[in-house]
């Protein structure tokens, strides 16, 4: 359940924005997460509630809306784009699970699938970031 | 933001020192000196961990024999212990295929491992960096604050143009080197001595060429009696590790 670390680290870097911005409450954090992270909803979820318990008054009635950003992968060589659904029905349990992992392995495990180079892009749909908080100060 | 940068040094504060173990130039046996390393402070009764940071081309894992393990999941991912040496590195997600990464997939590799990674409390974290002053290394300076770095150079005036450029750097960034160490030495030489000298640094001492060293990799219990660990024994007690 990596998802915990991932959860840890919404509410470290959520704390750390409030500080800078002086808010004595934060009442809302908007989370992203990519599509390539393949992160287990409710596991995440409920990382997040028992971390906010751990966090004293500050976060006591904050809500959290987590989104997730659908991925678009683009071929340097051809120019062809498609999403990871596309590309999950060519990889074995093993190699996904690794992407789970580490999003950025799918350049191991995957390739164009118009041209078969290894050399495209994550244009969207990776890494786990905070969009807004909402706060009192 | 990226919310994993905010994380990181949660995950490296029960360590007590970190040493990354770099060159400007490949080949110089950074790889064997750093997991030469991790085992020789580990044998000391240390709790040491090892991070394989050369993600396109790997081989910590070879040298120390790693199969068939894989990390644990509990609240993140806890690398497995391997001869007493708690071992993170791409290739328990990589299968060992080739690696075809960019720069920016680089720096993102670099975030997900060390946000996601429960080392525990360590004495020692060692890190195999690749060569050069590319993304790795500006991403150790930038992510990883109290790394310390430990530098190999072969004899060569050749490793030693692009060994220099790495001092320089870690120098102007004021980043703690804790020396360099010389390594493949086959004749007397003061060249790299000197040259360390001039740049006002420490010149840790020498190892000499082990021709019967490649009969250990993948067997660390062989690879902790060669000549080579011996050498860089000796040269360890000069900086009290």
């Amino acid at each position: 359940m990596h998802e915990w670390a991932l959860a840890e680290s919404i509410l470290v870097a959520a704390v750390e924005a409030a500080e800078k911005e002086k808010l004595k409450l934060i009442s809302e954090i908007k989370i992203s997460i990519g599509e390539l992270q393949q992160i287990e909803h409710d596991i995440f979820e409920f990382a997040l509630e028992e971390i906010i318990k751990t966090q004293g008054d500050k976060m006591k009635n904050v809500k959290t809306i987590i989104e997730t950003e659908k991925s678009t992968l683009k071929c340097k060589s051809c120019e062809h784009t498609w999403d990871f659904s596309d590309m999950k029905k060519k990889l074995n349990e093993d190699e996904s699970e690794a992407i789970h992992f580490i999003p950025e392995v799918a350049f191991v495990h995957a390739r164009c699938p118009k041209c078969g180079s290894p050399d495209f892009e994550i244009m969207t749909g990776r890494g786990v970031s905070i969009t807004s908080i909402k706060g009192e100060k | 933001m990226d919310a994993r940068i905010s994380v990181i040094d949660k995950r490296l504060n029960n360590i007590k020192r970190i040493i990354s173990v770099a060159s400007g130039k490949g080949g110089v046996g950074k790889s064997l000196v750093a997991s030469s390393l991790a085992l020789n402070l580990s044998k000391k009764g240390f709790k040491v961990g090892l991070l394989d940071l050369d993600l396109y081309g790997p081989s910590s894992h070879i040298i120390l024999g790693v199969k068939d393990v894989f990390p644990k999941e509990e609240k993140g991912i806890i690398p497995p212990n391997v001869h007493g040496i708690n071992f993170m590195s791409i290739v328990y997600f990589t299968e060992d295929k080739p690696s075809p990464f960019r720069g920016v997939d680089i720096s993102n590799i670099i975030i997900e491992l060390l946000a996601i990674t429960q080392w525990g409390s360590l004495d020692f974290l060692i890190i195999d960096m690749p060569p050069g002053i590319g993304d790795e290394t500006l991403d150790v300076i930038r992510l990883i604050k109290k790394s310390e770095f430990l530098v190999v150079s072969t004899p060569s005036k050749v490793a030693l143009g692009a060994v220099s450029k790495l001092l320089k750097i870690l120098k102007e960034l004021k980043i703690p080197i804790i020396g360099v160490l010389e390594n493949m030495s086959m004749t007397r030489s003061s060249f790299i001595k000197n040259e360390i000298d001039s740049m006002d640094l420490s010149y840790l001492g020498c190892i000499s060429f082990d021709k019967n060293l490649e009969e250990s990799i993948g067997k660390p219990n062989k690879l902790l009696e060669t000549d080579f660990m011996g050498d860089l024994d000796d040269l360890l007690e000069g900086i009290n590790l």
